[in-house]
């Protein structure tokens, strides 16, 4: 390629992961040229040919964690079967890759990955312990796996929405068979009476099961609602459902002319297909929730009497055992220190920004992240009674209050269903009392009356535009885990921000300073070979070092390498006191360079404030950090109100006087600290590196980097809402025309089969605009 | 009209039996992995080893 017509570097994307990468190389880190030398050695070159990820999703992690897989691993004898979460698996040649690649080791029997579940089963002949040799193979390919947890297969083993999606097919079957006969009814105007009653009796027949069988999920959640006290739309649906197949049953059994079981069944199958979408497009985002969290539990490890070290499950340790926590490492336990000193990053906990040193004896909080030494300490609970588990069952009970919000659907229900069956009721004793024809008959125009009024259009209202926007959400990103998170989204009118991890990065990144570009290339270098949080910090502004080799390091104070040397202060011999994170560096006799290291705000943030405020979200920032660090990123990010050194006690409080005051608050925070806030605020969001408590307490997770995507959920939010509302008075407005026509008894069940299509096709329709991306540009 | 008595059993039969048949592939959880199933199709298995592993020795 001639100089002058070289592509601009920004054009050129990693031969591996997809990523850009600039200078003309072919891979963005050596991560990837290892990866891609891997896939190229076992003759899988065809995956990047057919790749369809997004863009650096595949880049290997620099320091992958190292947990024993081998105690997950099931199966006696020679034959071991494991089953692991594979995160970043998005497409078909994705699960060839991995499928291909593990069956290209010899003791492999059995590699079988599901799409759609990231479920990863592989089954081999040998030990136990190979099962970290297959997790160090995905690694080394770019996929982070984690082991199948029961979370996550509560979020992929859906009974309930195979009893729907068995209820479907039934309802279809019947409808389909039911319709060849009815229609035959409609057309055959010249058939005698005993074949179209021999057609009906046919009908009926089919009709009957289907509809007890396929409308059981309907009858349940009815009989469900009443015994809760309320009347829901499966109520209405139901009581439609089954009178249209009574009197239909009543006119067969009585050679009526005109029976209603097509309708029935097609409305059964018509609803229980809007649930099935509904419910798919949900159980995506719970499945990509429960991965995220799948990817954050660990095993940790436990020091035994005789000083042995092993891994262990989070759960197996009691008050009394001793843990090591090795440099970057979560504290997973409620502890106390046992080594004399050690640094932790406790912005998960209390949102302080800088570490704090603690010293031996004292009481450390689980979910603190080791930035310094690796240490021992001694547990002083079992995670089922430390404080985690405390926030987590405090977070059940607000769960429980929120599980209370009544949709717009059922609150239009509520005032519908009452008015319906009064006018059917006023149809049957004016038939019967007032025109004074026999009770049978003056059933007729009663049921039409409910069978044109049964909220087909309301059902399939919400449910339709629920799915298309949940799945325009999850394309971005987005992930609503919640039934009635979009709502709720929708009607929010504060924006309460925490600072640590949601408005800022949460983690260390390297300030400009007075160091050369050659100086930061050796120190990254040094700083890849080491797990400490701020060495990740300086190997991460510079991917493209080589790592040093011949590298020796000295825990907790630093790095050397021949004659260079990266660490503490202290580590290399410069008086006075490192201030805040930073880093020295010496090569050899030149003078050292400090690299210094701050929590940064995000890139977005400042935006991100600007268009919620513009969408009507008035924003405020809530934090536990100091108040110079808060004030200077409200002033950053935009934001007027701020609070500084609030405790988690005071963030939910705010929160609630929020809500008295009649706000609809949109709590978005990523810590432990959060959690409480996160629960009660009437809509909670987290970004997806935030903790597992803050995950499991929000509505929706916004997947990725950053709070870019939030303000485009409020406007889809919004949309979908306004769409829902039109599609409920669409339905309303159809039935002033409907209804007279029933009352007066000229609704033949053809006008009512046309009535009810016509109506669910204009919803459906309608809903399907709920997806479209207009709402994303602006 | 005679012909009723035959077609409607024989639709009904057809019928049952696409609704046997998808009770069937709902029980076997072929609906499981809906998008694996749809990609895999694209891609031809290597030759690989592991058809060689079942053969006897």
């Amino acid at each position: 390629m001639s100089g002058l017509l070289r592509a601009p570097p920004a054009t050129a994307a990693c031969a591996h992961c997809g990523a850009p990468v600039g200078g003309g190389a072919r891979f963005c880190c050596t991560g990837c040229e290892g990866a891609a030398a891997l896939v190229a050695g076992l003759g899988l070159d065809a995956f990047y040919r057919r790749r369809d990820t997004a863009d650096g999703t595949l880049r290997p992690a620099v320091d992958a964690p190292t947990v024993d897989f081998s105690a997950e691993v099931r199966g006696d004898g020679e034959a071991k079967t494991l089953e692991l979460m594979v995160a970043g698996l998005t497409c078909g040649a994705c699960v060839w890759l991995v499928e291909q690649a593990l069956a290209a080791e010899p003791d492999v029997t059995h590699a079988r990955v599901a799409l759609s579940t990231r479920r990863l089963t592989v089954s081999w002949d040998g030990p136990a312990a190979r099962a970290n040799d297959f997790v160090a193979l995905l690694a080394r390919l770019g996929f982070r796996v984690a082991p199948w947890s029961p979370a996550c297969l509560r979020a992929t083993e859906d009974a309930e929405g195979r009893a729907l999606i068995r209820a479907l097919g039934i309802a279809a079957f019947g409808s389909m068979n039911v319709m060849m006969l009815s229609v035959a009814v409609w057309v055959g105007w010249d058939m005698g009476e005993a074949t179209r009653a021999g057609l009906h009796w046919v009908a009926m027949l089919i009709a009957l099961p289907v509809v007890l069988v396929a409308g059981m999920p309907l009858y349940r959640n009815a009989v469900a609602g009443l015994r809760a006290g309320r009347l829901n739309m499966d109520m209405a649906v139901s009581l439609g459902v089954l009178a249209t197949t009574a009197m239909s049953v009543s006119e067969t059994l009585r050679n009526g002319p005109y029976t209603w079981f097509d309708g029935a069944t097609a409305l059964l199958a018509l609803l229980l297909a809007g649930r099935v979408l509904d419910r798919g497009a949900r159980r995506r985002a719970r499945q990509a929730v429960a991965e995220l969290l799948a990817l954050q539990e660990g095993s940790v490890t436990r020091l035994a009497e005789d000083g042995t070290a092993q891994a262990a499950p989070v759960g197996a340790l009691r008050a009394g055992d001793r843990l090591l926590v090795s440099a970057g490492e979560r504290l997973r336990l409620d502890a106390t220190l046992d080594s004399a000193e050690a640094l932790l990053d406790a912005s998960a906990t209390t949102g302080e920004s800088l570490p704090r040193g603690f010293h031996a004896g004292e009481a450390m909080p689980a979910g603190a992240i080791n930035m310094g030494a690796p240490f021992t300490a001694r547990v002083t609970a079992a995670a089922a009674d430390g404080s985690l588990a405390a926030m987590a069952r405090l977070l059940e009970r607000a769960e429980q209050a929120r599980g209370r919000f009544v949709d717009i659907a059922d609150r239009a229900v509520r005032f519908y269903v009452p008015v319906v069956h009064f006018v059917a009721l006023a149809t049957f004793l004016g038939w019967w009392l007032w025109l004074g024809v026999p009770w049978q008959q003056a059933l007729v125009p009663a049921v039409a009356a409910l069978i044109v009024t049964c909220p087909c259009g309301f059902a399939i209202a919400v449910p339709a535009v629920q799915a298309v926007a949940v799945g325009a959400l999850f394309r971005r990103g987005v992930l609503v885990a919640n039934g009635t998170a979009l709502e709720r989204l929708a009607s929010a009118d504060t924006a309460v921000l925490d600072k640590t991890g949601t408005l800022t990065e949460g983690r260390p990144t390297l300030l400009p300073g007075d160091w050369t570009e050659a100086q930061l290339r050796a120190a990254a270098g040094l700083a890849r070979g080491s797990r400490h949080p701020l060495s990740r910090a300086l190997a991460a502004a510079c991917p493209e070092a080589a790592p040093v080799v011949a590298l020796r390091e000295v825990p907790g104070r630093g790095l050397v390498a021949g004659d260079a040397m990266l660490g503490s202060a202290a580590f290399l011999g410069i008086p006075g006191a490192d201030a805040g994170l930073t880093l020295w560096f010496r090569d050899g006799a030149a003078a050292p360079v400090a690299f210094r290291f701050a929590d940064r705000l995000r890139p977005d943030a400042a935006d991100v404030v600007a268009r919620l405020r513009a969408l009507g979200l008035a924003p405020e920032l809530l934090s536990g950090d100091a108040a110079p660090a808060v004030a200077a990123v409200a002033a950053q990010a935009g934001i007027a109100r701020f609070a500084a050194g609030v405790a988690p006690e005071a963030k939910a409080a705010r929160i609630e006087a929020l809500r008295a005051e009649g706000h609809r608050p949109l709590m978005v925070g990523d810590g432990i600290n959060d959690a409480a806030a996160l629960a009660l605020a009437h809509v909670s969001a987290c970004p997806g590196d935030g903790t597992d408590l803050a995950q499991t307490a929000s509505d929706l997770v916004l997947q990725g980097e950053g709070l870019s995507a939030l303000p485009g959920a409020v406007a889809t939010a919004r949309q979908a809402q306004r769409i829902a509302a039109q599609n409920i008075g669409f339905s309303l407005a159809y039935n002033l025309v409907a209804v007279p026509l029933a009352i007066t008894g000229i609704v033949t069940p053809l006008i009512a089969a046309l009535v009810m299509a016509s109506s669910s096709l204009i919803v459906i329709g309608n809903s399907l605009r709920a997806g479209r991306s207009s709402t994303w540009t602006a | 009209m005679d012909s009723l008595i035959l077609l409607i059993p024989v639709a009904l039969f057809l019928g049952a039996l696409g609704l046997a048949a998808f009770l069937w592939t709902l029980r076997s959880g072929q609906y499981e992995d809906l998008d694996g199933a749809a990609s895999r199709i694209l891609f031809d298995d290597l030759p690989r080893p592991a058809a060689n592993k079942e053969k006897p020795q």
